[in-house]
């Protein structure tokens, strides 16, 4: 492999095409990022997207809280208590995602959880989570998985892990100037539907942006992926298109981060960027490649190939967020 | 009669003999007929089996999860509810009144199925 020019603004070759004037190459965007599955970055910087290897100089040069930046770390789906065929050991899978998020160059400054902590929502579930990501010495903010909320209606999730939140554990804070919004769509489910927000949750977030600048970028957060996938499945939420409506006509940059499916998907849709993240428990087949969504099997030596992190980036007066998968291998 | 026809008579009498005597005393439990219909619901791979099942009234219907993940069974109109069902744990219902009763899996809100009591 021919050694790259660390500071070469474009090692992957994809970034080609500024379609939308804007400086940001979409197509070249996705592209990259499908490149750096095997653990580059791709960031923002001087209105043109740049992809780096990670663990390079480069890395250091960027650590630079003082550009407005921000890193943070997304897992999802620990499902710990988890104990089937599909992964016998959930305790180790989380661990190799907390060593791997321990061993960035770039530490994250929090993570963010998107649901399914736990199996079956018991005590001693949420306790060895805890325990495990206590070894990042991050902050640490959760939104709940239906696995989450099984015995009470979400009190004691919303007690361990959303003592601020609003309604049923929704919540918004602020970082480096992005704001952050973790919504629950896995409450009051009806037959036959899919992920829901519900009116109450909706209202708050209406009022929640308001007073927010255009330039302020926003990352939502949730379970349930906020667009559908695969409704067959269940893989959506019913209302999701009217939250995003708070949003999308205001903001510039607006990042979509779910889980719930156990595998990465992206899509681009104008303004806003969504993404769903790897579990670290188990992964799950495809839309429509098995008769179900339930957790796939696969041989043992590829396990951790299918498990993994998302680091995310942003650097002050940028866009797009850079969202890079990484799988625990 | 000779010997012989006797002795086909009887053979050929045996069965209808086995099937008298077991018309007369079932073998069985006074409320478990084995030959009666199924009142159970098989859960797995997200699906409900039998997806609609038609049940006599005060049947008591019994859901097994054999799925690797866990299940909710939830009425679609709040009539009953439970726990979380991990693998090869069991729910049972028993319907007093006759009618159509839709439910579905709480945290898997795709699967529905119904019971027919009649």
């Amino acid at each position: 492999m021919p050694k790259k020019n660390l500071f070469d603004p474009n090692p992957s070759g994809f970034i080609e095409h500024d379609a939308n004037n804007d400086g940001i190459d979409r197509r070249g965007f996705l592209k990259c990022m499908a490149w750096a599955g095997t653990g580059a970055l791709c960031t923002v910087q001087g209105g043109a997207l740049k992809s780096f290897a990670l663990g390079s100089r480069i890395d250091s040069h960027m650590r630079s809280h003082n550009m407005g930046e921000l890193t943070f770390v997304q897992i999802s789906d620990s499902h710990m208590g988890f104990n089937k065929p599909a992964n016998p050991d959930v305790i180790s899978t989380l661990k190799a995602a907390v060593d791997k998020i321990n061993a960035l160059p770039q530490q994250p400054e929090f993570l963010l959880h998107t649901g399914d902590i736990s199996h079956l929502s018991k005590p001693e579930e949420f306790d060895n989570v805890d325990q495990i990501l206590k070894s990042t010495n991050r902050e640490l903010f959760f939104v709940p998985g239906e696995h989450d909320v099984l015995n009470d209606d979400g009190k004691s999730f919303r007690e361990r892990y959303a003592k601020n939140s609003k309604g049923q554990g929704w919540y918004s804070f602020d970082k480096s100037g992005v704001h952050f919004v973790g919504l629950v769509n896995v409450m009051n489910l009806k037959a036959g539907g899919l992920g829901t927000l519900g009116p109450e949750q909706l209202e708050w977030l209406e009022d929640d942006v308001k007073h927010l600048k255009h330039s302020t970028p926003i990352v939502v957060f949730a379970h349930i992926p906020l667009w559908t996938v695969y409704p067959q499945w269940g893989w959506g939420t019913e209302d999701s298109a009217q939250a995003l409506s708070y949003l999308k006509k205001k903001f510039g940059s607006v990042t979509v981060l779910n889980g719930h499916i156990h595998q990465t998907m992206q899509k681009v849709e104008g303004n806003v960027t969504f993404h769903t993240a790897f579990s670290t428990a188990f992964p799950q087949p495809a839309p429509g490649k098995a008769d179900g969504p339930g957790p796939m099997k696969v041989p043992a030596e590829q396990l951790r190939r299918v498990l993994g992190i998302t680091d995310v980036n942003y650097v002050q007066g940028r866009n797009a967020l850079a969202v890079v998968d990484s799988s625990l291998v | 009669m000779s010997r012989k026809l006797f002795r086909a008579g009887l053979i050929a009498a045996l069965p209808l003999a086995i099937a008298a005597v077991l018309i007369l005393h079932p073998t069985g439990a006074k409320s478990e007929e084995a030959s009666a219909p199924s009142t159970e619901v098989k859960v797995d791979n997200f699906t409900f089996g039998p997806e609609s099942l038609t049940v006599a009234v005060n049947s008591t219907v019994t859901w097994v999860n054999k799925d690797d993940v866990p299940h909710v069974i939830a009425s679609s109109d709040g009539l009953f509810k439970s726990k979380a069902l991990d693998t090869d744990d069991k729910y049972s219902y028993t319907f007093a009144k006759a009618g159509t009763y839709a439910y579905y899996c709480s945290i898997h809100p795709k699967m529905v199925g119904k019971i027919i009591v009649q």
